[in-house]
């Protein structure tokens, strides 16, 4: 089941600078595993080592949070959009 | 609610506008609002308030323009290269509306100076660069109950949103309960910055600052906007209220500043710009 993903700036560059992508999975788990395999090292700042999502990493599955949806366990269904946010402070450098 | 025929010739636009009137107008006159940054972010939303009329802008920085500022913080002009970015966004602004109040505060934000620095203002403008600053900025508005207007740029990626303190609304810490790890996420310095970028980003603060203090519109309270610049896509998703958070939550654990260099896990007694910088001294921009 297709999922389109969004990429932010600074992990487009292991997608050949694509801005979004798309991968398999009804789970979200399941989803970023298949984005791992396609493009090696995207999740490195997303997953943990021990399998649970980073905390300075938001993700968002269409317009919620999936911190309150299942985490990683949270169902997909085709049509979706999955989101990646990361923390970032610039703007006044 | 009267105004000088000065003030009605200035902001003609604002006071015929429906949604700003008289009414409207006569609010900004009287606000206070506090500018954290006077960079990228800070230029526009410096510019557009002193325009606006907002009767008092403190601006905070402790840092001076260099050369590689010019390419997108457009308060500051060549000829200010060298100077106190607190006193040259101080001149612009005043050279924009010399009947406002500028108060200048050139210095860093910490822990021993926020509260005082922060207290006598209605609103504060978050345009900083770096972790520390900005957890110390939320946790100072959410105890001292002080709506904070939150923007911040990577790239060509933009977010802004709202935190009001109270009413189970989310803070910062809600959106982002921890720092990434030094060196995870590199500095505008390291990865370059679209000039045009800080420029949206700082007006949509601006416009959310102005709605806040006019009380008009839906303010982006509980809602994060996510800006693309090379897609041109604007995407708002949800911010939810963490009852769980430290600092906002049903029972907090912080519940005063504590060393943000420690939880950020930069250097103790590094400037945050020392901090962000450190490891880059030839800014890509």
């Amino acid at each position: 089941m297709p999922v389109q993903i969004k990429l932010p700036t600074i992990l487009r560059k292991h997608a050949d600078g694509a801005p979004r992508v798309d991968a398999d999975g009804s789970t979200l788990r399941e989803l970023l595993k298949d984005l791992e395999s396609r493009y090696p090292g995207i999740t490195k700042n997303v997953v943990t080592d021990d399998g649970a999502l980073h905390r300075f990493v938001n993700v968002y599955v269409n317009d919620e949070d999936v911190r309150y949806l299942g985490s990683l366990e949270t169902e997909l269904k085709d049509g979706d959009t999955v989101s990646i946010l990361p923390a970032v402070a610039g703007g006044r450098v | 609610m009267s105004f000088t025929e000065e003030q009605v010739r200035r902001y003609a636009r604002h006071i015929i506008l429906p949604g700003i009137g008289g009414d409207g107008q006569r609010k900004l006159l009287d606000a206070k609002v506090l500018v954290i940054g006077a960079g990228g972010l800070g230029s526009p939303i410096a510019m557009y308030l002193a325009a606006a009329g907002v009767g008092t802008i403190g601006v905070l920085d402790f840092d001076r323009v260099d050369e590689s500022n010019l390419q997108r913080q457009v308060i500051h002009a060549t000829a200010d290269v060298g100077r106190p970015k607190v006193a040259s966004a101080a001149d612009r602004m005043r050279a924009i509306n010399p009947t406002i109040e500028v108060i200048e505060h050139d210095t860093i934000l910490s822990s021993a100076n926020a509260f005082e620095i922060i207290e006598p203002y209605d609103v504060v403008i978050d345009g900083t660069d770096n972790f520390p600053v900005r957890y110390l900025v939320n946790d100072a508005t959410q105890f001292l109950g002080k709506p904070l207007v939150y923007g911040s740029i990577y790239q060509w990626d933009g977010q802004a949103t709202v935190f009001t303190p109270g009413q189970e609304a989310p803070c910062y810490r809600c959106l982002f309960p921890q720092p990434p790890p030094p060196g995870t996420v590199p500095s505008c310095a390291e990865g370059g910055v679209f000039g045009v970028l800080p420029g949206i980003v700082g007006s949509i603060q601006a416009t959310e600052a102005v709605k806040l203090i006019t009380g008009k519109g839906e303010p982006l309270i509980g809602r994060l906007l996510i800006f693309d610049a090379l897609e041109m896509d604007f995407q708002t998703v949800k911010v939810r209220w963490d009852a769980d958070c430290p600092v906002c939550g049903k029972e907090p654990t912080i519940t005063e500043l504590i060393d943000y260099d420690a939880f950020c896990g930069v250097p103790s007694g590094a400037t945050p710009t020392e901090a962000e910088h450190g490891v880059s001294t030839n800014p890509t921009t």
